[in-house]
């Protein structure tokens, strides 16, 4: 008897109170995915001069699940020659590492799943393994142009993480702690954004780099590789490498607003702006960045190859390592090394 | 130092690195965001304006007495690059040389207008319908009926366009 309400008490509870907080987090998640495709055709529209989505329920609201119905009720056409397994797993693997990041994603005080001490180096460790979602697309895809799209994927991913870390790091040495709630609250008296504006510039063009989106959307480059990595995928397997790819632009937006931005804090520290919730500051900033990958999208044409790689390895990689030095030499002559 | 500061190269710098050119190009998506009236046409609800020379689907017209003007002289039949006209012709009772069959393959027409220009009589003419597509191929094999009756259906708009039009022939 004794056993037995240990085992609920134990194991049972924290199981069912944990699925709760994950669907918490879950489900608006997959809203704001679905709505995030929604907003894009609608901003990019409105600065193409266009109207966008506006015959699927009022003003089109309902397109997100038109497209979704669609998609689901497609054939998933498996390639004869193609490595079943993998080519299966691929999507999941790039859904779910997306998702999983948001365990340590605090949306307000006290408001995160796992507030575990390392939580930056978490995100930066699931946003590396995302490339593998793809590489192993493009290689059980057994095809040509997803594989040229999977080797581009790679490359880039790998050369923007280095100056993503870059940038992580300066951050760190301001706040002196890889606790992402930390990273919130050292920035009470000013966002990282102010002393360090050309790291967050950097942080953004690499993230854009780092989520494939245009500019840098190489490896899904139409116009020479059809689609990209995702070639041959159809149906519910596409639509996950689709949603996976708004849920990385989500959590990038995410780790943005956490970095430079002040997380959940409000701009300001006095009234009115105190009123409103941490969440809906935390959200409004997200959104934010959002629409800057959006507007970058609608105004800037695709990077060549050799450009692309040029501009991460022979200027973000210098710049961002002399930023480093400088913050360092910085803290260290005025003595202001935090945890001191 | 004095590289920088004597050379066009400095203010370059300055440009490339406050990414200068990127906020502009920036700043004109986001007028256009707001400040742009937007170009869609609501299609099915709006239209744009045809031009009386807007070579549509075809039709046959009559006189006014509801006599078909077609004398089967098979002009348009010989100009038709694309051949998708078959003529036919015999005299009828009253002696007037008309056609039995006209038939116009739009899956072959290239819509050149031709048979237009070369008409004699104003009998063959390419409305502003474009209305006409449809779910099965065999339906585009327009015979002389189908014509004529798309002549009956839109001469009042086929009348207004080559007036409007007649001063630039």
């Amino acid at each position: 008897m004794g056993n037995a309400s240990y085992f609920w008490n134990e194991v049972i509870m924290p199981v069912l109170s944990l699925t709760g907080y994950i669907l918490l987090i879950l489900i608006p998640l997959l809203l704001a995915v679905a709505y995030l495709t929604f907003v894009e055709r609608k901003v990019i529209a409105a600065m193409q001069l266009r109207l966008g989505p506006n015959v699927v329920g009022w003003f089109g609201l309902l397109q997100p699940f038109a497209d979704g119905l669609k998609l689901l009720h497609k054939e998933t056409i498996i390639p004869t020659r193609s490595n079943p397994i993998l080519f299966l797993l691929a999507p999941l693997i790039t859904f779910g590492l997306s998702l999983s990041a948001w365990a340590v994603i605090p949306f307000s005080p006290g408001c995160v799943i796992s507030n575990i001490n390392v939580g930056i180096l978490y995100l930066f460790a699931i946003s590396s393994l995302g490339v593998y979602g793809i590489i192993i697309a493009g290689w059980a895809s057994n095809s040509k142009y997803p594989f040229l799209g999977a080797l581009r994927s790679a490359a880039q991913m790998v050369s923007y993480e280095v100056s993503i870390g870059l940038v992580i790091i300066t951050v760190l040495l301001s706040v002196g702690s890889l606790n992402l709630s930390e990273i919130v609250t050292a920035q009470e008296k000013v966002w990282f954004i102010i002393p360090h504006l050309p790291m967050a510039v950097i942080f953004i063009i690499s993230a854009l780099a780092e989520t494939n989106r245009a500019p840098f959307d190489l490896p899904e480059a139409e116009a020479e590789l059809v689609s990209g990595y995702n070639v041959e995928y159809s149906s519910m397997t596409f639509a996950l490498f689709f949603l996976g790819e708004y849920a990385n632009m989500i959590l990038m937006s995410a780790m943005g607003s956490i970095l430079f931005l002040g997380g959940w804090l409000p701009p300001f520290n006095f009234a009115p702006f105190t009123w409103i919730p941490g969440i809906v500051w935390f959200a409004l900033k997200i959104s934010f960045l959002l629409f800057i990958f959006l507007w970058v999208r609608a105004t800037f044409p695709r990077y060549r190859y050799d450009q692309l790689m040029r501009l991460g390895w022979k200027v973000f990689l210098p710049f961002s390592l002399a930023w480093v030095v400088l913050t360092a030499s910085f803290l260290v002559i005025f003595n202001l090394l935090p945890g001191k | 130092m004095s590289y920088f500061l004597s050379s066009k190269k400095f203010f370059q710098t300055v440009k490339s690195f406050t990414l200068a050119e990127l906020w502009s190009g920036m700043w004109l998506t986001l007028k256009y965001m707001y400040l742009k009236r937007k170009v869609t046409i609501a299609y099915p609800y709006e239209k744009n304006p045809l031009s009386p020379r807007f070579r549509g689907e075809h039709a046959l017209r009559r006189y006014a007495n509801g006599e078909e003007r077609c004398i089967a002289c098979k002009l348009c039949e010989a100009v038709c690059p694309a051949q998708a006209i078959t003529i036919e012709a015999e005299e009828r009772e009253d002696g007037s040389r008309r056609t039995t069959r006209y038939d116009i393959d739009m899956t072959k027409c290239i819509y050149c207008g031709l048979c237009e220009e070369s008409c004699p009589v104003d009998a063959i003419v390419e409305g502003p319908n474009f209305e006409f597509a449809t779910e099965t191929r065999e339906e585009l094999f327009y015979n002389k009926e189908k014509l004529l009756s798309n002549g009956d259906r839109w001469e009042l708009e086929i009348a207004q366009r080559l007036e409007r039009d007649a001063e630039y022939r």
